[in-house]
């Protein structure tokens, strides 16, 4: 099994959720397409969608919901 | 020549040292946010300091070049790459015509600075080419740049190609940032434990900072000298009667989250200010990334003229090794 990492391409704040009341864009071991969105991060006033790179068959988030992130760091893994 | 934008980034907009003299009339000053990394940049390209460039935070653009030119990137450190080799930041580039220059991801800093040889060549808005994004105003069509742009590059003069800016004089903001404050004319406003909390307890830059203002969170909130509000100001402690907002002020509006005014902000309202952030630390707030721990430290006015001879000095130690 190959594990692509998702990184931050921004420094900012990390949303699992579109609004507070949504559900997750993906819950740990759901399976997702590239392109897919797959949390939001806040900064300058705005928010950015993180999308897979990759397809895969589950998806590991490795940040918490409203962590604060650097750009570069892993959001979530994707197993292929 | 141009530049063609295969992807702009997050907020890559034209920038020069701003547009001084209609602060007054509500028009920002605006320009590089840090502006040693821009002179640093059009230096090593052999333009005047003050030539248009690109500022790009957080995230690099994709851009390829229609000419063959020279280049420098100077401020945050990104790593930059020539059709996806990577080369040094800080550093006089020679490109070659369908070149591509692109970026990883950010290691430290906010800014880069992007210099072209001849600068670019967007016309003059009130005596400047800085983009003002809010007022639609200078730069490349008044907004940041978008994909598909196509950006004018003046006729550049020979610049030497591997000249570097030492990593001596190059600047960044500590861990934890600190920034240097002179309290205002409304001290006075609050109370003696506010006066002494503000300076003693550890902040953090909101992810809300931007061009106009950085905002920053964490301490502990300031409570005000009990008064009657005078007539024209607000009904809350933090307000006075509308007033002048000199770039680098610190407001605090309602006593919790204090904002340092930088060059795209407001000129004047009814919040109060603690103090000015001193001209010399104003450059690494432009560095400054969000959740950056944040120190303010209390300085005299003597302490503030020496702090901008000394910068003025670093500006010149710059001008020497590039010459």
């Amino acid at each position: 099994m190959s594990k692509q990492e998702t990184r931050s391409p921004l420094p900012g704040i990390f949303y699992r959720k579109a609004t507070p009341d949504s559900p997750p864009y993906k819950n740990d071991g759901d399976a997702v397409a590239a392109g897919d969105t797959i949390g939001l991060i806040e900064v300058m006033k705005s928010f950015h969608e993180v999308k897979a790179e990759v397809s895969g068959s589950a998806i590991r988030f490795v940040v918490d919901n409203e962590d604060a992130v650097m750009a570069g760091d892993v959001l979530a893994e994707i197993e292929g | 020549m141009a530049v063609k934008v295969i992807k702009p980034g997050l907020a890559t907009s034209v920038q020069d040292l701003g547009r001084p003299g209609y602060f007054h009339l509500g028009i920002p000053i605006g320009g590089a946010m840090d502006r040693l990394a821009l002179r640093a940049a059009n230096l090593l390209v052999g333009n005047d300091e003050g030539a248009a460039a690109l500022e790009a935070v957080f995230v690099g653009p994709e851009l390829e070049f229609t000419a063959d030119t020279v280049i420098a990137v100077t401020g945050a450190d990104m790593p930059l790459k020539i059709d996806g080799e990577e080369q040094p930041g800080w550093t006089t580039l020679a490109v070659k015509r369908g070149q591509v220059l692109s970026f990883g991801f950010l290691k430290s800093g906010a800014r880069i600075y992007i210099a072209f040889a001849g600068g670019v060549d967007v016309p003059v808005a009130l005596g400047s080419r800085s983009t003002y994004v809010i007022g639609a105003l200078g730069g490349f069509n008044g907004r940041p740049l978008a994909a598909g742009d196509e950006l004018p590059i003046g006729n550049g003069g020979p610049a030497r190609v591997g000249r570097s800016v030492p990593q001596a004089l190059r600047r960044t903001p500590g861990r934890p940032a600190e920034l240097r404050v002179l309290p205002g004319l409304y001290w006075h406003r609050i109370r003696e434990e506010s006066q002494a909390s503000f300076f003693d307890d550890g902040w953090k830059v909101a992810p809300e900072a931007d061009r106009m203002g950085y905002r920053f969170r964490g301490g502990r909130p300031l409570s005000f000298v009990e008064r009657e509000q005078p007539f024209g100001a607000g009904s809350d402690p933090s307000n006075i009667v509308d007033s002048c907002y000199p770039y680098g002020s610190i407001q605090v509006p309602g006593g919790t989250e204090p904002i340092i005014l930088h060059r795209d902000a407001v000129s004047g309202g009814g919040y109060f200010m603690i103090g000015t952030v001193i001209s010399a630390d104003m450059d690494l707030i432009g560095q400054m990334q969000p959740n950056t721990p944040t120190g303010f430290v209390k300085v005299t006015m003597d302490e503030a003229l020496k702090a901008r001879a000394d910068r003025a000095r670093l500006l010149d130690d710059v001008r020497s090794a590039v010459d």
